[in-house]
């Protein structure tokens, strides 16, 4: 049965997050009153790419070439030491939650180092707004797990979850708090509204998508699935850090389906929430992304306050 | 699988008239079309539209592919931003003589398998622009082109009919 | 043993010497001169490092006194664990700086002299091996100016060029105001000890007021801290670092600077085993300040040393992050984790030496071939550098404090040393470190922004100018330093377990408590006791990484291997004429932060126009717009140059003084005599 546990901690998030982003374009979609793709529609899309050749710019190195290999990696192995559906963990040496902050902050820095790489205008400005959401962001992502680290004492994530499934009424109001930061994190990590529209085709709106145009074939599938495997990480370690009380803490297989089940419906209630914010907001102007995220990290100082008084 | 790589192409071919009549209402076509795109596609089309220095009428007609009344997301189709995503290239425009570098070099850069289809008058024969100094007289002069598409400009229910027909073709 | 280690130090002091007069004496055959002198700083450097290791691992102290020195300067060595670990640190990073040095200075051999630089270049390490080993006052503050006077003239080596001169006019007047700081402390310990010897000063601490503690602290920090480079007073550590030569650069960034930490740990918890509260709170925040404003600095920096310069201020704020807290939890007496936060502000010293000279180092190579500091001149050098360009990159991800390499192990054991500040002390105290875990969080990030942007400019696109176009590697005695030097950046990162065990012993040895070796155990990797449960084993995390990216790629190619990949220009819109200008410059990568920060910044935008036709009103037609983007200096403007006039002012009031007539000064002479006897009659 742990066998199943371990397979659920690797294989999930990669089968799992084109889903999640089918589903969350369906949801667009239905609220802009039309039919829409089928959930899915982005494996296909995935499975495509994976078939056709790839055109390189001579003026890449080995960075580009590489580098989705690098990024697709760490997004497979992040979630090794989060309880995915149940809290007893192989690798809980992984779940320190320093040491997720900055493997997704080494995504981040490839990612935009492969954008400066092919010489284009559009990767070099792509680069440059990532890196520079993604310095602020940092804080904010710090400070909105800061509180539960300082609530239950421990800095991995796995005891974290632990202590937390057994005493959690006292930390209510400030565990809240730091959830609407981590929420704040997660659309800004992935990429979302109100920080950069992942369909847009304007290459001066773009962030995300502006150090990706000049990926094609098998590199672009693997960079497009490492950012949705980054998504639906965010959800899972949101969901399970600051409301843990669906997950099994041993190997019944009873209770491991039913924690997957509320998992899923978990993840289908952040998917929801974030279709309702693509379809109802606008995107944000650059320069307005900081006052957001600082105010993120000051919600994350009250909750820490709040918390470790 | 992709199976149009084993299909050779010496001419562009020009879908008939009497196709594109054939089909008054999306609707009818809706399950061929899907079967289609997903035995030919592996269902996900990615189409980049480059207008070649045309009217923009089919610019309009093209956009209007993707609003919520003839949704071609349904189908699997989606418009891509880099011609480096692209399958398909959608060109309009009689290709005037600024644009033939630029038209070459998406061309270029998209990677293979790839179709290129010529959509509108203008970009079949030059259209209203025939015989100017400014223009080549059709896509086909600077790319090479596989499929046609006649209309000025043709409408989203012509352009959808048109690539059932492009699918089966190729299948 | 004792006598292996003694004899070891005592080579390499002699063969520093040789080394100097070998170049000072043959400075007419600069060749010879060159080799001899960078050999004798190897070998030396070897010495002192086997030394070192040797004393590190058998936890033996040397003590040793010159017979008969109290007439001229009396000198007393006192090697414990501390200064073992430091010499370590400065003979490795001399040892292979002095062997990049050997081919970089070849550069320099038709303008400047070698024989010249190889004296002061094997003196100043010398002088830096000394300064550690000091254990009186007197002794110690002979080496330090030594050290101080030595680096000054490195610095000042292009000397043909002003502005080399000039940077090292602001380094010698800032660091004698700082010797004169830490001269005003050292004289009030002694005239409250009465002895020159740190032992006798530590043993009558317990009679000094505290009023004159904290003034000694604030001396110290102050004077230090110059040396060590903390905002307000780091100005002129951005200008001489630049014009160094850059393995000169590498030394003062990696190691010298760590000799005013090195003195402030001596002091604050050797010497002075009795810190105050408020002293452990005032270097946490100005660590936090420095290492925030530091890295925004050089994210607005085009000059590639001045900009690593700039992290070096950064890196040493999160040293002081260490430093400060530690005090802090000595002061309240938790001692455990005092431990704790000082073995973490060691780590991120030994890591910072590595990484730093690295990225010294490769940028010294880079500056070599292409001629130039400016960074928006670089481009493509990763085709034409493949080593530099790896050896920089490995740098580049271990200063941004990512996983796996050695930025990483140390920051993580800093961020644990604060959040144990939090988790169990009053509520003032618990601001202080929130501020601190702010700036470290906030640090991080900025940090992985300059270096994106450093890498990528300098390494990757195509190039930007004549000479980045035809640039060569370096020759194999510049890339087997930076090489070792990288392989040490991932070996101190895989191996933090090991290492954070040597520095746990190290700082039992200044400050020995039985339970500080429990807070460490080697099977899970590093762990924290205190806490329910806190671990990071970085061996696995590495591994991790490395089998999820091969077994990415056996999948990949299973699934697509027999696609092509067919070779394309850079899509770009399909524009027809694809120069280096359509490229991103480092100006514009900045700019997005330089804006969002402006209260910091206060950028600045001049534009002029110059027209086609200057005289006629035809204001249309324009031949070239020049705009100009600045950003201002805020702590020359408010800080120095208000103090700079002040002083002239004041001086000017004084000049009337200075009449020039004998009958004035005979007056000034009179009037002094009255008064003194006046006050020696009634007191």
């Amino acid at each position: 049965m742990i066998i199943v546990v371990l397979l659920f901690q690797i294989l999930f998030i990669p089968l799992f997050s084109p889903l999640l982003i089918g589903v969350i374009r369906r949801i667009k979609a239905r609220m802009q009153n039309r039919q829409g793709a089928s959930i899915i529609q982005p494996y296909y899309d995935l499975w495509k790419l994976f078939q056709k050749d790839e055109v390189i710019s001579k003026d890449a190195s080995w960075i580009f070439r590489f580098a989705p290999y690098v990024i697709f990696a760490i997004s497979i192995i992040l979630p090794l030491g989060i309880p995915v559906i149940s809290t007893i963990s192989l690798f809980s040496f992984m779940g320190d939650f320093l040491v997720i902050i900055y493997l997704v902050a080494l995504m981040t820095f490839i990612l935009a180092l492969a954008g400066i790489d092919v010489g284009s205008a559009f990767g070099g400005f792509g680069s440059s707004r990532e890196m520079t959401i993604t310095a602020i962001t940092e804080g904010a992502f710090v400070f909105s797990i800061l509180p539960v680290v300082i609530f239950t004492s421990s800095s991995n994530i796995s005891s974290i979850i632990v202590l937390f499934q057994s005493n959690s009424i006292n930390g209510l109001l400030p565990l809240s708090l730091a959830f609407v930061t981590f929420l704040t994190v997660l659309l800004a990590e992935s990429k979302r509204f109100p920080f950069d529209n992942p369909a847009t085709h304007l290459e001066l709106t773009m962030i995300h998508e502006a150090m990706i145009l000049e990926y094609s074939g098998k590199r672009l599938a693997l960079v497009e699935w490492a950012s949705a495997n980054k998504t639906l990480f965010f959800i899972v370690l949101g969901m399970n850090l600051y409301f843990p009380w669906s997950l099994s803490s041993n190997t019944d297989p009873i209770l491991l389906f039913y924690s997957f089940l509320m998992l899923l419906i978990k993840i289908l209630v952040v998917a929801m929430f974030v279709g309702l914010i693509e379809s109802s907001i606008a995107k944000f102007r650059f320069f307005r992304l900081p006052d957001i995220l600082l105010t993120a990290y000051i919600l994350g100082v009250i909750a820490l306050i709040m918390v470790a008084l | 699988m992709f199976q149009f790589t084993k299909v050779a192409f010496t001419k562009p071919t020009v879908i008939p008239e009497s196709i594109l009549a054939s089909v008054e209402d999306v609707t009818t076509i809706k399950e061929k079309l899907s079967r289609n795109i997903l035995d030919v596609f592996n269902g996900s089309l990615a189409i980049r539209e480059v207008d070649a220095g045309g009217t923009n009428a089919e610019e309009h007609e093209l956009t209007s592919l993707s609003n919520c009344f003839y949704d071609s997301e349904r189908f699997g189709i989606h418009f891509v931003a880099s011609p480096r995503h692209a399958d398909m290239l959608m060109v309009t425009g009689p290709a005037s003589r600024n644009m033939a570098y630029a038209l070459k070099a998406t061309y270029e850069a998209t990677p293979s398998p790839k179709i290129v289809v010529a959509v509108g008058d203008d970009a079949i024969d030059g259209g209203i622009f025939k015989g100017s100094y400014a223009v080549y007289d059709g896509i086909h002069n600077v790319i090479p082109v596989h499929f046609q598409i006649p209309g000025d400009p043709p409408t989203p229910t012509q352009i959808l009919v048109s690539l059932l027909h492009i699918l089966e073709i190729i299948k | 043993m004792m006598l292996l280690i003694q004899s070891l130090i005592f080579g390499a002091i002699f063969l520093f010497i040789c080394g100097a007069l070998s170049g000072i004496v043959l400075y007419k055959k600069q060749k010879i001169a060159h080799i001899l002198g960078s050999g004798f700083a190897i070998i030396a450097s070897a010495f002192a490092l086997i030394a070192s290791l040797i004393g590190m691992i058998s936890k033996t102290d040397i003590r040793f006194s010159f017979i008969g020195g109290e007439v001229i300067l009396p000198v007393t060595m006192k090697i414990d664990s501390l200064a073992f670990f430091y010499i370590l640190v400065i003979s490795l990073i001399g040892l292979l700086a002095s062997l990049y040095g050997y081919r970089y200075m070849k550069h320099y051999m038709r303008d400047y002299n070698l024989g010249v630089f190889s004296f002061f270049y094997n003196l100043f390490l010398l002088s830096m091996i000394l300064v550690v080993t000091a254990s009186n006052i007197i002794y110690f503050l002979f080496v330090w100016e030594l050290m101080s006077l030595f680096s000054l003239f490195l610095v000042v080596f292009e000397y043909k060029n002003y502005d080399t001169v000039r940077a090292g006019i602001v380094y010698f007047i800032l660091t004698h105001v700082a010797t004169a700081f830490i001269t005003a402390g050292f004289f009030i310990l002694y005239t409250s000890s009465g002895s020159i010897y740190f032992i006798d000063i530590q043993s009558s601490m317990v009679s000094i007021p505290s009023m004159l503690k904290n003034i000694v602290f604030v001396c110290f920090l102050i004077g230090f801290g110059t040396k060590a480079g903390i905002i307000p007073i780091h100005i002129w550590l951005p200008r001489a670092h630049s014009v160094a030569p850059s393995h000169v650069s590498s030394l003062m960034s990696g190691v010298m600077i760590k000799l005013g930490i090195f003195m402030m740990i001596r002091m604050f918890f050797d010497v002075m085993p009795t810190p105050l509260l408020w002293w452990g709170i005032v270097i946490l925040l100005l660590g936090s300040a420095s290492s925030i404003l530091g890295v925004l600095y050089a994210l607005a920096e085009h000059d590639i040393k001045r900009l690593l310069a700039f992290h070096s201020i950064e890196n040493i704020g999160i040293i002081l992050l260490g430093m400060g807290s530690s005090l802090i939890f000595a002061s309240l007496g938790q001692f455990v984790l005092m431990h704790l936060c000082l073995v973490a502000s060691l780590f991120h010293t030994l890591n910072h030496a590595v990484f730093k000279s690295l990225l010294f180092l490769s940028a010294g190579s880079v500056i070599s071939e292409t001629h130039t500091r400016n960074i928006e001149e670089y481009g493509g050098l990763i085709k034409r550098m493949p080593y530099t360009a790896l050896f920089f990159l490995i740098a580049s991800i271990a200063i941004s404090g990512l996983p796996p390499f050695n930025g990483f192990a140390s920051e993580w054991i800093t961020y644990q040393g604060l959040f144990q500040g939090i988790l169990n002390q009053t509520l003032g105290i618990k601001v202080v470190f929130i501020i601190a875990i702010t700036s470290l969080a906030f640090t991080g990030g900025l940090a992985s922004a300059c270096f994106v942007k450093v890498f990528g400019i300098t390494f990757l696109a195509r190039p930007r100018s004549k000479e980045s176009k035809e640039a060569h590697e370096s020759g194999w005695q510049m890339i087997i330093p930076m090489g070792i030097l990288a392989f040490f950046c991932l070996i101190f990162g895989i191996g933090a377990t090991y290492i954070t065990g040597f520095l746990a012993d190290v700082v039992d040895k200044i400050s020995p408590i039985n339970s500080g070796s429990e807070l460490w155990t080697t099977d899970m990797g590093v762990y924290l006791t205190q806490s329910n449960a806190t671990f990071y084993n970085p061996l696995f995390v590495f591994f991790a990484i490395l089998i999820a990216i091969a077994i990415t790629y056996g999948l990949v190619h299973l699934i697509s291997g027999k696609n092509r990949e067919i070779k394309d220009i850079t899509w770009n819109c399909g524009f027809e004429y694809m120069t280096p200008r359509g490229e991103i410059t480092a100006t514009g990568f900045a700019r997005s932060i330089i804006l969002i920060f402006k209260g910091i910044f206060r950028p600045t935008k001049q534009s002029s126009i110059e027209y086609v036709d200057a005289n006629s009103h035809n204001k249309y037609l324009a031949k070239s717009k020049t705009v100009v983007l600045n950003t201002m200096n805020v702590y020359e403007a408010y800080f120095y140059r208000p103090v700079d006039r002040g002083l002239r002012m004041i001086s000017k009031r004084f000049k009337s003084l200075q009449t020039g007539n004998i009958n004035a000064y005979l007056l000034y002479i009179f009037i002094t005599l009255i008064c003194v006897l006046i006050w020696v009659r009634y007191s």
